[in-house]
């Protein structure tokens, strides 16, 4: 059953990489990490279970905080370069 | 027949958790625009994740584990909804426009 | 099982890899690093690395991306197209590949039960560990017990990096608050900033102090901490964190760290022991262990985080004084 979720996790993980592929603009992509954060978070805990170590869900409290704090330093910093719609004009 | 019933229904979170999830990232890849997808990302954030933590808390049982996995859901459901907010002003100050279509003609 | 998610993580990283290589921008290329360490991360959780996976999660996703948006910040977000032909960098790359695999060839299988490393050092240290430290986790008990000079050796390097920022970039201190650029209706943020910042300072403190039980310690605990601070100049603007924490306080503290650390080894040389040798502390040595590695320990979270703090204010603030 643990995994049934993790596979669902990764397959998810895999879905939001191609979307920081794609873009189109710096804010999906960011949107993109901070799913993938979310992602790893829930991967971490469920292997935690699956494996029968629980102490890795310590790691999973650092990811989440630590997840938030560079969200916000990216929005600090993205506003600043106007050319946030890059990759469309390629 | 307690303790089949708890797991029985913490997999049943775990399931719903996954689908969520699942639903979100479709959301996520496919919707149009930028806040479209805002709001798939949202549903991974609270709905999946918050369902998938409660399937593993009942998992833990009454111990540390517990306590931690309830940390991680607090903490989770402070943070996402603040991170995704936070985008969502950042993107409209950069002048990203919404897709709308127009009902009209 | 393992196995199979090992293979799709480590997919999922080359196909990381690869996108990093195409794109342009550095932001973007900076957001992929994110992720890419967040992977790598996860890889670490699956190979029962966890320690490292603490530390890959605090440094790689954390701080180091923290402070490459910065540097950003300051100097530009586009890549400069390579003028000349990428032919002979890739012959270069193909053969140190090439030269790298086949060294591989030789060395024993993963997770091979009679590779040498399973059988000198590492025997050695899990078989003594319970007896001479006493102490659950043996990351911890080789990082500041067994090799206590390394690990003075890196907080050292730590401190002399802050060094390095601080003579390069210099300090400024901002009397009045400059804002940094960016989202500006950001009250939602600073209410959760200053709900967050008691609870991640005592998450870190709670990562130095069950370093010996759990993954952690005074590297992890220290960036953590800096995250924290860090935090609250985002929220708060980089002239009421360095009232928070003057800039004279953070060079102290720096070195406060390192000494703590050496202070440790020369105590132990006046009781009569070796340098570092810690079971001299205390009457019983397992206690005496137990002491010297909470000590030394505090030290490198000190140091560590310190010198994050001395980066990051380092370049940030120079980046508001260019502005203005």
């Amino acid at each position: 059953m643990y995994i049934t979720v993790s596979v669902v996790i990764l397959v998810a993980i895999a879905i939001g990489l191609v979307r920081a592929f794609r873009g189109p603009t710096l804010y999906d992509r960011v949107m993109a990490v901070n799913m993938i954060g979310t992602l790893t978070v829930l991967m971490v805990a469920v292997l935690g279970f699956m494996t029968g170590r629980p102490e890795f869900l310590d790691i999973a409290l650092v990811y989440v905080l630590i997840s938030f704090v560079s969200t916000i330093a990216v929005l600090r910093v993205v506003n600043t370069s106007n050319d946030t719609t890059e990759d469309s004009k390629q | 027949m307690m303790a089949l019933a708890l797991d029985l229904l913490s997999w049943i979170f775990l399931l719903a958790g996954a689908a969520f999830l699942l639903i979100g990232a479709i959301g996520v890849l496919r919707f149009p625009d930028f806040y479209t997808r805002l709001h798939a990302v949202s549903v991974c954030d609270t709905m999946g994740a918050g369902l998938v933590l409660i399937g593993l808390m009942l998992q833990g049982g009454l111990s540390l584990v517990t306590v931690k996995l309830l940390l991680i859901f607090y903490f989770m459901m402070f943070t996402c909804p603040t991170a995704v907010h936070a985008l969502a002003q950042a993107a409209l100050q950069g002048k990203l426009k919404p897709v709308v279509e127009d009902r009209e003609s | 099982m393992e196995h199979f998610i090992d293979i799709v993580l480590l997919g999922l990283l080359m196909i990381t890899g690869f996108a990093i290589v195409r794109l342009r921008s550095l932001l973007a290329v900076t957001m992929l690093t994110s992720i890419y360490s967040l992977l790598s991360a996860a890889l670490f959780v699956v190979l029962d690395a966890v320690d490292v996976a603490l530390t890959e999660a605090a440094i790689g996703a954390g701080i180091s991306t923290i402070l490459m948006l910065a540097t950003i910040a300051q100097t530009t977000d586009r890549e400069k197209v390579p003028r000349h032909t990428p032919l002979l960098p890739l012959i270069v790359v193909i053969t140190t590949g090439a030269a790298l695999i086949y060294g591989t060839l030789d060395m024993p299988h993963y997770g091979d039960p009679d590779a040498p490393v399973h059988r000198h050092m590492a025997a050695a240290y899990l078989h003594d560990t319970p007896l001479e430290i006493g102490v659950p986790n043996v990351v911890t008990s080789v990082l500041a017990s067994y090799r206590g000079y390394d690990t003075l050796g890196e907080v050292t390097v730590i401190f002399t990096a802050g060094i390095g920022v601080l003579v390069l970039l210099g300090y400024h201190t901002r009397r009045q608050n400059i804002q940094p650029p960016g989202i500006k209706k950001i009250v939602v943020l600073r209410v959760i900033a200053k709900l967050f910042l008691p609870l991640i300072l005592l998450f870190a403190l709670y990562i130095l102090l069950h370093g010996d039980y759990g993954p952690g310690g005074g590297f992890q605990a220290g960036v953590i901490f800096a995250t924290g601070f860090v935090l609250y100049a985002l929220a708060f603007g980089l002239g009421n964190a360095q009232r928070l924490i003057p800039q004279r306080l953070l060079h102290s503290l720096a070195a406060a760290g390192v000494l703590i650390y050496a202070a440790v080894g020369i105590e132990v040389m006046l009781l009569g022991g070796k340098f570092l040798e810690y079971r001299v502390l205390a009457d019983d040595p397992v206690t005496g262990q137990h002491l010297g590695i909470m000590l030394i320990e505090l030290g490198v979270g000190i140091t560590v985080a310190a010198v994050m703090l001395i980066i990051y204010f380092g370049f940030v603030s120079r980046q508001s004084s260019g502005d203005s």
